[in-house]
């Protein structure tokens, strides 16, 4: 599978010796092997990115490098010294410093207080409020943002980019020597990623070392100076981002082209009669929103983080009800102020997270998939009416249906794989007898396989004359199987795209743009 | 120029700029209802009689200065169930040891900071090191610690002398010295949270203990910490207590309800039961409140049944009306 290409990990000749360096790097979680056997040098003074899908390992590998994971095996090198971390506080102390992509503030504190947690300027353990202020103030200006964030404002009343921002700000504040950016760009809108451009190269500049992850690829072809490829957790390849196109790191991601990752886009014969229909509706997190879901669609969901996705998702399926506007179902204006109403109407819900929203982790398969029978049935007819074993036969159904790989349905879903996780959380959808489903990110963090079965599944639903609403931040799943797809953009619809939109008309959409905008802006920020 | 944009600001955001707890206008209104019922039932007597109204400050003391304690490690997102018997063995350890001799009087006290820092210790160390749950952690010390202080004392045990009643019943010209001591604590703990690394770092590990370690810092000393100063302040609240009753014995802290009251009071206070937000003077006046609340009603003869259910009440109305107003807030 590995192509010919021009290698840049080889022997470094003149080149200076690598900051930091790992070496075969395993870590294994229950059931994945996150990791296996990685080896990569990060050299000063570059940019190196690690691209690879959702679930190629790469948050895995930069939370091992800053401490807060512990590798099964392997070696760490700081400065051609062998180091271990027990604690994050040893790989910040060594000069590790990480930009996480989910986002690691208080809220309830102020943004200096953040930035400083932890290495308060202080005279006998009593904090110098005047002096943080000021030098979170200097770090603020420093990413230059200054005028946009004060330091003593609570970080809940910043907008999500603006978080991310003290994000940044409170990484680069440690003064470190290796910097890694994890996914930094995701919330940013154009003029921000700019700024955050101009302060990689200043860094970059100063000597200092930046592992930028990002599957972004224009974004990574701008900046890094050296790719390293992972896939399902292996190494592939470190390549020189002079020597190589777009397409083939692409294809070292995937190993495969991308057509045949996705089932067939609906056919037009198949969308049947408008099912669900939302006409001004708004909510404290959602403003006007007008959508129309035809039976056998699949209507993709586009937007950045905190764009208001999950609300709508949320919305319309009653966990945060929309306040005005109309919902209709089949022609008939329903309430769904409960998802109890929501499932009653025949709607489902497969929530993002599926650790916490998702699935029952301490319960067996059995009992996760027919939860949402239970919930419409009378509480005890499961055991009166020859409940017993008309829900094992449910059960049996359902698990061939999703093709779930179990030993026994007995098994609790915490020890499961992310992708057989996932198809329970569908089975137990599938069980309810949904015409609507709701996907929000259906297929987050789990391996290639279960994606394109989970792909499949939803593709036969809407055969099989169901509409499906799905909410995705990967564009090519968006655009791989969407037959429409909104963009979303500050709680609004900002439009409407036809199958197989390009992913610079999605981005320009949602960062606030109109399709037909300048395509050389859009270009540097997003692919 | 500052009246200027004194007068522009809505009453509401001179409120909010100057940071008063909610709590303290569940005080006022408390004040405002007992003062009310007092002109109606007995023309004004109890607020307008000097005696009384310090009494209302005194009765604050014992569960003020457990309660200031308590809202530490609850801001922790920990809680501490063991403060009674805390209270209860430096009661009974501390007049124990003095045995009416003031020579005594530094041994003793010694003695119970030393057992305090120990089971606040041990407290924070099965918490943070074996990962048991806080409140399974400090009920199975509480529960031990009961056991071990009703097998040893049956009654009152010892005595105090008569100069360490100072605490309890001494004043510094007109204020008691308890109350002057109850303020220390609260100041103490207000310049702890809000101006030591400690205190940012307790909030941290509440607000998100992951966040807090990603962050490098090590969560367990910090939570430790919060469990020993618990524990010391309970140990100060059996100090007073044993002044006042010259004697200690084994059941003045659970009689006291110190554990489950500091808890009460450091929610009605506004302080978060899940961590990470929070204050030292809202608990005070959660402490101020119950005790007006049973002054004025003793005062006029109530039934003390109904002082307990108003108790309830109050809790769950002050919990619920934060809620709503952060619900707002987020909108």
């Amino acid at each position: 599978m590995t192509q010919e290409m021009p290698v840049a990990n080889a022997a470094p000749q003149a080149e200076k010796p690598p900051v930091l360096e790992v070496q075969n790097i395993t870590k294994r979680f229950p059931g994945v092997v996150a990791l296996d056997d990685v080896s990569v040098q990060f050299m000063p003074g570059e940019v190196h990115a690690v691209v690879g899908e959702n679930g190629a390992g790469k948050s895995t590998l930069m939370k091992i490098m800053v401490g807060a994971y512990v590798p099964d095996s392997g070696e760490i090198y700081l400065n051609g010294e062998k180091v271990s971390f027990a604690h994050p506080q040893e790989a910040l102390a060594k000069g590790i410093s990480i930009i996480y992509q989910e986002f690691n503030l208080l809220p309830e504190r102020t943004v200096a207080q953040n930035i400083f947690f932890g290495r308060e300027p202080s005279k006998l353990g009593v904090i110098d409020v005047r002096q943080m202020n000021k030098n979170a103030e200097a770090v603020l200006n420093e990413i230059g943002v200054g005028s946009m964030i004060t330091p003593t404002v609570l970080v809940s009343s910043l907008s999500v980019a603006e978080q991310q921002l003290v994000e940044i700000a409170k990484a680069i504040s440690f003064k470190a020597k290796v910097l890694i950016m994890d996914e930094p760009t995701a919330a940013l809108t154009l003029t921000e990623v700019r700024l955050l451009d101009d302060l990689v190269q200043r860094l970059k500049q100063r000597g200092m070392a930046i592992i930028f992850i990002s599957h972004r690829l224009n974004e990574v072809f701008e900046i890094a100076e050296k790719i390293t490829v992972l896939k399902d957790g292996k190494f592939i390849n470190t390549v020189r981002a002079s020597e190589v196109a777009p397409a083939d790191v692409v294809y070292l991601m995937v190993g495969r082209t991308l057509d045949h990752y996705f089932p067939p886009l609906g056919q037009p014969e198949e969308f049947g009669e408008v099912v669900l229909q939302v006409q001004g509706a708004s909510n404290d997190f959602l403003q006007d929103i007008n959508l129309e879901l035809r039976r056998g669609e699949v209507l993709g969901i586009a937007g950045l983080q905190g764009s208001g996705r999950t609300e709508l998702a949320q919305a319309l399926f009653g966990v945060t009800p929309f306040k005005t506007g109309s919902v209709t179902l089949y022609g008939k204006g329903i309430t769904m102020r409960t998802p109890a109403q929501a499932i009653k109407n025949l709607v489902g819900f497969v929530t993002e997270d599926r650790k916490t929203e998702g699935l029952c982790q301490m319960q067996p398969i059995r009992d996760n998939m027919l939860l949402t029978v239970r919930s419409i049935q009378f509480v005890f007819g499961a055991i009166l009416k020859d409940g017993i074993r008309k829900s094992r036969n449910l059960v049996s159904t359902l698990g061939k249906q999703v093709d779930v790989k179990t030993d026994s349905y007995d098994r609790e879903v915490q020890y499961l794989s992310g992708g057989n996780q996932q198809k329970v959380v569908l089975s137990k959808w599938l069980a309810s007898d949904a015409k609507v489903f709701i996907f929000d990110e259906p297929t987050r963090g789990i391996d290639v396989e279960s994606k394109a079965s989970i792909h499949d599944l939803i593709r036969n639903l809407t055969r099989n004359g169901t509409a499906v609403v799905m909410i995705s931040s990967e564009l090519p799943e968006i655009i791989g199987m969407s037959d429409r797809i909104l963009v979303m953009w500050e709680g609004r619809i900002a439009g409407e795209l036809p199958a197989n939109a390009s992913e610079t008309d999605i981005m320009l959409m949602a960062t606030g743009r109109t399709a037909n905008g300048s395509m050389e802006t859009a270009a540097a920020g997003m692919e | 120029m500052t009246t200027v944009t004194a007068t522009r600001r809505t009453f509401g955001q001179l409120l909010r700029s100057i940071q008063i707890p909610p709590v303290y206008f569940f005080l006022l209104a408390i004040f405002l209802v007992g003062g009310i019922l007092d002109l109606v039932f007995s023309d004004g007597q109890i607020f307008s009689n000097p005696a009384i109204r310090l009494n209302i400050l005194v009765r604050s003391v014992a569960l003020g200065i457990v309660a200031v304690g308590q809202t530490l490690v609850i801001i922790g997102a920990s809680i501490d169930l063991s403060v009674a018997y805390v209270v209860s063995i430096t009661a009974v350890m501390s007049s124990f040891v003095m045995q009416g001799d003031p020579n005594n009087i530094p041994m003793a006290i010694l003695v119970v900071v030393g057992i305090g820092i120990v089971i606040g210790l041990v407290n924070g160390l099965i918490i943070t090191k074996l990962h048991v749950n806080a409140f399974i952690t400090t009920l199975g010390t509480s529960l031990i610690l009961k056991g071990i202080i009703n097998a040893t004392f049956s009654n009152y045990s010892g005595s105090v002398p008569r100069s360490f009643e100072y605490f309890g019943y001494g004043r510094l010209g007109p204020i008691p010295v308890s109350v002057i001591i109850l303020l220390l604590v609260v100041v103490g703990g207000w310049f702890l949270l809000s101006r030591t690394k400690f205190g940012a770092h307790l909030y941290g590990v509440g607000g998100n203990a992951e966040v807090a370690r990603l962050s490098g810092l090590r969560t367990d000393r910090v939570l430790i910490g919060a469990h020993i100063l618990c524990s010391l302040t309970a140990v100060l609240t059996g100090l007073f207590i044993v002044s006042r009753l010259r004697s200690g014995a084994p059941w003045v802290g659970p009689d006291g309800f110190y554990d489950l009251e500091s808890i009460a009071t450091t929610v009605v206070g506004g302080t978060l039961l899940s961590g990470g937000k929070g204050g030292v003077w809202g608990t005070l006046a959660g402490v101020m409140i119950f005790s007006v609340l049973d002054t004025t009603f003793n005062q006029l003869g109530v039934n003390p049944y109904l002082t307990i259910v108003l108790r309830g009440a109050i809790i769950v109305l002050a919990v619920a009306s934060y809620t709503f107003r952060s619900k707002q807030e987020a909108a």
